[in-house]
């Protein structure tokens, strides 16, 4: 106790260096804080778009589909996997779907489209697919029109209400064809979604590909995201290996390239943060050491052990350190608050094309505990490695050469 | 009488590689309890070498330093820590006190370094400054406290833990003289009163007016051992270089 409460008076002993010690420590803490959260928030912000927008958290398939996406490879929907996927705890939503290709024609052209059969209530629970209605309606349980997406319609010179004819491979080989009024016009982002995309009802979906009761997928969406892994882990367990159950990590693997390359390089920037915090450490330890020689050889002299010495300037260490983070860690709760409550907006260039592929275009805030505790344990562990250096000192001492003036 | 300090044909050589400097050579040295020593000599004869050596603060090239019958020359590194703690007492010539702790703090320190009870530490503390006649000053820190008051603190702090003896270095250098006398005064007192060893490394004409024993150094050898006040002639029953 006594050793810590000196350990205290000797934190204080030089007023400013301390403050200006704690107050570095500090402002680090927010800026990593801050810059964490925020880059944090953007991926999940990205991540919660690119899956609210079209794949879902995590999909089921028949074993093999993702390698072989045909319409062989589809399976027959089942109320009982579905009540199983739906015990999962984690998992909010399930919605069924039956996609291929097919030929989409007017009278006078032709194009390639993506058909995808959709449970229109459920779809728009987890895709919100209903918002990119810009003309005419959105589809019913068993309508027998489609939605297509605004440049898919406008290659085939059809408007609302026009009628057109849908013609494909069905299931088994079958010949698929259709005649479709377009009931609504959709309006994607992604020039591809826009130029591609053709939405019937799942009853119809199955009726033009001759695929009664077939699906291609379960989407599924999540209550808690963070716990992607362990909930596709447990649907897995539920439903067997006749089915594949994939994270949309795995469905989407360049997402999850591009965000390690982009946290690579705030790695980078942190790392210069983080630097920065070690000049400030270490210039006042070597300060300390300095100042402090002649002291330390006397207490070594007087009879204290240099293991105790040794303690002494790592309890000094440590409670500048802690000191910092904590202050740091909690200025930076409000901060991070506020950005999470009201998100930095982009402007110009950068927010005409979030909004073209339908993303709001924000810079929001990631309130995840984790960042703030991870940040606060880096600086710590940081202030502990370079509380080492005094540690070799005190061990190298000699009390006689220290006392020499 | 009972001996505390027996030291046999030591020897301490500086820089041996380069340009050795001989800086204490073949002196042998008894001190018994109760003994008020002076070790003077000009710059660089090695008085505060062989306070270093007798402290335990630096080892002999050669010979044996015993105290108490302890060869300290043997101990481990850690082990000389411990021992200095328990039984010798070091006064500095710049007091060297922990300015963030009060003067009371800076004497409980030691004892906190022994284990010693807080109950112990209290009345042991309390007796000390009752003896250096600062007993007001206890909550204060060293920069309040004149020289000669710290000084006397760090005779305090040098005798809390009661060691065998006191090594004082220059202990009067840096105060004036009325300050000095007062703190001769005291360690006079406690050496007839508690006998308690005192040897210092001096200069200081009033300190070794006061000293019962002066052992004059030249060139690392023992040059003259008189007892001093008693006698003032060669003291036969110590032992000088041969």
């Amino acid at each position: 106790m006594w050793l810590m409460k000196l350990a205290w008076k000797n934190m204080w002993r030089n007023r400013n260096r301390t403050a200006i010690t704690i107050a570095a420590i500090f402002f680090a803490v927010i800026l990593s804080v801050v810059t964490s959260s925020l880059q944090d928030g953007v991926f999940d912000n990205l991540i919660k778009n690119v899956v609210s927008f079209y794949s879902g958290y995590v999909q089921v398939h028949k074993q093999g589909y993702w390698d072989e996406r045909i319409l062989d490879n589809t399976f027959a929907q089942s109320g009982a996997v579905e009540r199983k996927i739906l015990q999962q705890k984690n998992i909010s939503d399930i919605a069924p779907r039956l996609e291929s290709f097919a030929l989409a024609s007017s009278e006078e052209t032709t194009k390639g489209c993506m058909v995808t059969g959709i449970s229109p209530e459920e779809e728009n629970r987890i895709t919100d697919l209903q918002r990119r209605v810009v003309a005419g309606e959105y589809l019913t349980a068993d309508d027998r029109s489609v939605l297509v997406g605004q440049g898919l319609a406008s290659r085939l010179g059809l408007q609302l209400h026009d009628t057109l004819v849908l013609i494909g491979q069905g299931y088994h080989g079958a010949t698929a064809a259709g005649k479709y009024p377009i009931k609504g016009i959709l309006k994607f982002g992604s020039p591809d979604l826009n130029d591609q995309s053709l939405f019937l009802s799942l009853p119809a979906a199955q009726e033009f590909y001759s695929a009664e009761s077939m699906l291609t997928s379960y989407v599924l969406a999540l209550r808690n995201p963070a716990s992607l892994v362990g909930t596709a882990d447990g649907v897995r367990a539920a439903i067997g290996n006749t089915y594949e159950t994939m994270t949309w990590e795995e469905m989407m693997p360049e997402i999850i390239q591009h965000i390690r390359t982009d946290k690579g390089s705030m790695y980078i920037i942190q790392g210069i943060l983080y630097m920065l915090i070690c000049f400030g450490i270490i210039g006042t330890l070597l300060m300390m050491m300095v100042e402090r020689k002649y002291e330390m050889g006397m207490l070594v002299a007087l009879g204290m052990k240099k293991i105790k010495l040794m303690q002494l300037l790592l309890m000094e260490s440590v409670l500048t350190v802690i000191s910092g983070c904590v202050f740091g860690i909690m200025a930076s709760v409000p901060i991070v608050y506020y950005l999470y409550k009201y998100p930095i907006r982009f402007t110009g260039e950068m927010a005409k094309v979030y909004e073209e592929f339908g993303f709001e275009p924000i810079f929001p805030a990631s309130r995840d505990v984790n960042i703030f505790l991870t940040q606060g344990a880096i600086v710590l562990v940081l202030g502990l490695l370079l509380s080492l250096y005094p540690m070799i000192k005190v061990v190298q001492l000699d009390p006689i050469k220290a006392m020499k003036k | 009488m009972k001996t505390v300090i027996d030291a046999h044909n030591i020897s301490k050589t500086f820089n041996p590689e380069t340009i050795p400097v001989l800086a204490v050579d073949k002196v042998h040295l008894h001190l018994e309890r109760g003994e008020f020593t002076a070790l003077v000599g000009p710059s660089g004869s090695g008085k505060t070498t062989l306070l270093n050596l007798i402290g335990g603060l630096d080892k002999p090239d050669t010979g044996n330093i015993l105290i108490n019958g302890v060869d300290i020359t043997l101990l481990s590194a850690n082990a000389l820590i411990d021992f200095r703690l328990h039984n010798i007492g070091f006064v500095f010539q710049s007091f060297n006190l922990i300015p963030v702790l009060t003067a009371k703090e800076n004497v409980e320190l030691i004892m906190q370094l022994q284990h010693s009870k807080r109950a112990s530490i209290e009345k042991r503390v309390r007796a000390l400054f009752q003896e250096i006649g600062l007993e007001d000053k206890m909550q204060t820190r060293p920069a309040q406290l004149s020289g000669g008051q710290q000084q006397r603190v760090a005779v305090a702090r040098a005798l809390a833990p009661k060691p065998q003896f006191v090594l004082a270095d220059e202990p009067t250098a840096n105060l004036d003289s009325k300050s000095a006398a007062n703190l001769l005064d005291i360690m006079a007192k406690l050496n007839q009163e508690e006998n308690i060893t005192f040897i210092f490394s001096t200069h200081d004409a009033r300190v070794i007016e006061r000293a019962r024993r002066v052992i004059t150094l030249v060139d690392g050898q023992i040059h003259a051992d008189t007892a001093h006040v008693e006698t003032n002639v060669a003291h036969e029953g110590f032992s000088t270089n041969k």
